[in-house]
Order: structure tokens, then sequence, then C-alpha cells
């Protein structure tokens, strides 16, 4: 063995770092070739909803929301619609390209990773570059008169929570679908109606009781009303959504782990 | 101590049997080719052997290591070569190298990044995405990626399959390199030449199981003899000959338009028309012989 080589034990645990950065630093070498395309897209998105709705409505037909300006209200629930579409988009077609077009899975598992270590390192490479662009809307907002707010700084947390819990459920959506058009119905079921009623553009109080129920447990909610308690000012019920998105990632990440092993270990 | 030692193996995928009660050892500091036809079980071997496939019978033991409870420390040791292309083609080879020997937990990167240049020839190129680089190129990367943790044994899964001869023969260079410096190789193929130029010894699996095994050589001495006299003719005659050539206790296999009547030295008189041609045995003899199945 050469100086290069580590000496390597005869056991090797669950969940190692070197194995999760290493997955990692694949997704950057990848992210590096294509991220002006990619960061164009995600900020782009909410701020054409965010200028839209904020300034389209909010100069003809809504002057404020629970006492916050419309551009400002729109403003802080446009993060969630970006934390959305930046982590489990990606999260569904990346990983069926990855393992279906390009094989990239195999290699992976052919060296020291696990399927867990694997799904987890693209979790948490989606989150976190998810929480990035999950703050931009917050900070055009800014422009439009929203004032800074020492909450505020726990947005990125709030934000990489929930993308850890989208890329799950996109990672385990890719390991499910036959076929790639099949992200289709996923979309059409989960992906827009979770974003039309997450509160982002109206509140969800106004909606029939039925779907302010549903609307709880849509984790896109919770971020909402999480990004508007740190920019407005929080309540104790924040501790209660703040522990639901953690379950919803745990979920979601041990769903994932568990039907990319069935699609991946024959 | 073998590298690979496989007892009793059995693998099913619904109702097909890929690997059907396989024993296979594989001594430490050879190349074992792996020959057979398609089908007949090699790929889902060599995913038993990286954990990605898991079996429903008996015992699998790489490096010591016993599979599938250790299969990532043997995992950690092993360097595998896979049968279609996964590089990362946005991405520079030298990052591409980098990645994996990130996997693989080598300590100084850099170094091992170099070393696989300098084995590739491609330390030139390295500031270049992979799309950039010819086909050959290519797949010597790929071949160095398995090695960037300077692996003690390695699986090779198909290497040159779908390749034309240029590229052919420089990965049979590097593999040759790599056989010269006592790297256990384990190496999947249904090239009957490339089984027999880079092979120290020939296992023939068919339907899941091995048939026969032994150095090249020796397989060709044992089931093909010395001579084979091909017989190139109209179907009718040749099947006549076929005929005729068995009667006399001699075995015949097809071989595209002709017929080859295979230990022809054996033959006694008439029993191989004059017109034949007359070859040295080979281990595509053998391998049509124990799997009835045209070799390429």
């Amino acid at each position: 063995m050469s100086a290069e080589t580590q000496a390597r034990p005869r056991t090797m645990r669950r969940l190692e770092p070197a194995a999760i950065t290493g997955v990692m630093s694949r997704e950057v070498a990848n992210f590096r070739t294509y991220w002006k395309g990619t960061t164009f897209s995600s900020v782009l998105e909410p701020l054409v909803y965010l200028l839209a709705f904020g300034l389209g409505l909010g100069a003809t037909l809504v002057d404020e929301v629970e006492g916050v300006p419309y551009i400002q209200f729109v403003g802080t629930g446009m993060v969630a619609t970006a934390v959305i579409f930046s982590s489990a988009v990606p999260a569904m077609f990346g990983t069926f390209v990855k393992h279906r077009f390009q094989n990239t899975y195999e290699a992976i598992l052919a060296a020291p990773v696990d399927v867990e270590e694997l799904v987890t390192a693209e979790m948490v490479w989606i989150a976190g570059r998810s929480a990035v662009y999950g703050c931009v809307p917050l900070i055009v907002t800014f422009f439009w008169g929203l004032d800074p707010a020492p909450g505020m700084l726990l947005v990125p947390v709030f934000a990489f929570l929930t993308a850890l819990g989208f890329a799950g459920f996109g990672v385990a959506m890719a390991a499910t679908v036959a076929k790639i058009d099949q992200f289709n119905y996923v979309t059409a079921l989960f992906v827009t109606p979770l974003f039309l009623v997450a509160g982002t553009f109206f509140p969800i109080s106004g909606l029939p009781e039925g779907v302010q129920v549903v609307a709880q447990v849509n984790p896109l909610h919770q971020l909402v009303e999480l990004v508007r308690g740190g920019a407005f000012g929080f309540e104790a019920v924040d501790i209660a959504r703040f522990a639901f998105l953690l379950a919803f990632a745990l979920l979601t990440w041990r769903v994932a782990v568990s039907r990319m092993s069935k699609r991946l270990i024959d | 101590m073998a590298a690979i030692e496989l007892s009793r193996v059995v693998k099913h995928f619904g109702a097909i049997t890929a690997v059907d009660g396989l024993d296979l050892d594989v001594p430490e500091g050879i190349c074992l080719g792996l020959l057979g036809p398609n089908g007949a079980g090699k790929s889902t071997t060599m995913r038993l052997l990286t954990g990605q496939a898991i079996a429903d019978a008996g015992e699998l033991r790489v490096l010591g290591y016993e599979l599938p409870a250790q299969s990532k420390p043997a995992r950690a040791e092993m360097g595998v070569v896979p049968q279609l292309d996964n590089l990362d083609v946005d991405v520079t080879v030298e990052d591409n190298l980098a990645v994996y020997a990130r996997l693989y937990r080598v300590k100084d990167v850099g170094a091992a990044v170099d070393r696989c240049l300098d084995l590739a020839r491609l330390r030139d190129r390295r500031k270049d995405a992979v799309d950039e680089l010819s086909g050959g190129m290519r797949r010597r990367l790929l071949l160095v990626r398995g090695l960037v943790h300077e692996p003690k044994l390695v699986l090779l899964d198909e290497p040159t399959v779908g390749l034309d001869p240029q590229i052919r023969t420089e990965l049979w260079t590097l593999i040759g390199d790599l056989k010269a410096r006592g790297t256990t190789i384990l190496m999947s193929t249904h090239y009957i030449e490339e089984a027999e130029r880079l092979s120290d010894e020939v296992a023939v699996m068919h339907k899941g199981k091995v048939i026969n095994r032994g150095r090249p050589a020796d397989l060709i001495a044992e089931h093909a003899g010395t001579h084979t006299a091909e017989v190139y003719a109209a179907p009718d005659r040749l099947i006549e000959l076929r005929a005729s050539a068995e009667a006399a206790g001699l075995r015949v296999r097809p071989a595209g338009p002709a017929i080859a009547i295979v230990g022809s030295e054996r033959a006694g008189d008439g029993a191989v028309p004059e017109d034949a041609v007359v070859r040295a045995a080979t281990l595509e003899d053998v391998f049509v012989l124990l799997t009835g199945e045209e070799a390429e």
C-alpha cells in the first residue's frame, strides 16, 4: 500500500462523513459546470412570481394582508416557493437521470459508500443549495420596504430543513417511478397543490375548512409561517412548526433510503 | 488465502436463476477470465461481489471479508471498472479522478490523481472536460479511475465491450501492466481473444455456474486437441461432412458459414476433406464445444 492510501479498518461505520463528503464533492464538481443556468432559473422564477403577484396584485387589488403590505406578505412566502422548486424538482430529475441514464450510482456504490450515505449526501447537497436560493426572495423584498429582523437569520435554517424533506421526497419519487414522464403526475398531484396551498399568495384562513386542515400538514405552509415569524415576530406555535419540518425531513429521509435501496440493490 | 471465494452461490431474479450454485476461487496475484455467453451470469457475479446484489444462498468472501455483511470494507480494497462508461462528462479529467480518490478515502488525493493521469497517459489533458476526450482516452480514464486507491483486487466487467480494435489493444496494454504489478484481477468477458491473451486462467461460465476451468492452453489441449479443420461449402455438403466426421468420432461445431472439425489431428483417412483449412485449435473451439454458443 503506498503512502497515498490510508490504512483501512476491517469494519466501517454507518453514515461515514468521508463517504458523504465524497459524494458531495462529486456534486460540487458537476455544479461548477452548470451553476449559472441553475442559479439563473432558481433566482429568476421566484422573483417573477414575487413581482407579478406582489406588485401586480398589490398595486391593483390588495393593499395589505394581516396588517402587512402585500408585496412583503408575498415576498416572505416566496421563500417556500423557491425552496420547493430548487429541492423537490432537482431531486426527482437529478436522481432519476444519475440512476437510469448515467449509471452514476453504480460507480459510487462500487466504492465504500452505501445507499444510506449516498441518499444522505444527495439530500444534504440539494438542501444546502436550496437554502441559499430560498433566501433570495426575502433579500429582494428588502427593496420593497421589508425591515431586516434578527429572526430572519434563522430563515436559512428553516429553508434547509424544509428542502431536506423535499429532497428526500424527490429522491423517493425518483426511485418509485418507472419512466421519467411520470414525474408529470408527481408535479400535478403533489408539487403544484403544495405550492398553491402554502399561504404564499393568500392566507389559508380564507380557504374552506377542509382545505385549511390539509394545509396544516403541508410542510411548505409551515415554512411560510416560520419565515413570516422570523420577519414579523415568532409565536409559541412556531416551535411545533419547526418540529413538524424536522419530522418531515426524517420521514422522507428514511423513505428515500428504503426506496433507493430497493432500486439499487438487487 | 484466495482473493475471492464463492461457494454454492445462488441468485434468482423472479423465475430466472442468474447464478446457480456457483463455486469460484480466485487466488491472489492471478488474472482469472470469466468467460461466458450473454446471460451466463457474469455481470450478476460482479454485482454480487460489489454488494449491489445480495445472494439468495451460498457463501461469498472477498479479500477475507464476508459478503454482504462486510461489503463496505471489502469495496474499499477492490477496484471496479464497469462495462458502461459512467464518467461525469462535463467535469474535468482530474476532478473525475479526485472525486473517486475521496470516495475511496485516499489520503493524498493530488498524488493519486497524478499517478492515474500518468498511468492513463492523460497528464496533458487533466484540465479538459471528459466530453472533449477521444473514445480511447475515455476508456483509459475509466480504467484508471478504478485504480485510484491502488486496490489489491480489480474487477473488470467486460472492459472492452463494444470498442474498436485500437482502443481494445490500448486497454489490454493497461491491463497487462496491472497484471505485471501482481494485482489480482477478475475479468468478465465474452471475447475469446481477450480471455486468451490476458488471463492466467479461464473459467467458462454457462447458465449461472462454472462448467470448466483451467489455463487456456490446458483447456485447449483437454477439449480441442491440437488442430481444427474448418470446411467452407454449400449447406447440403456441410450437413453430409458433419455427419461423416461425427460418425468417425470427431466433434464438430458450427463456425459461421463453415463447420469446424475439432481435434482433426485424430481424424482417420477421409474424415476431413482435402479442401479443409487446418489451423491450431483455439479457446474459441473449447468455448463453443462447452457452451454450445457461438463465440465473439
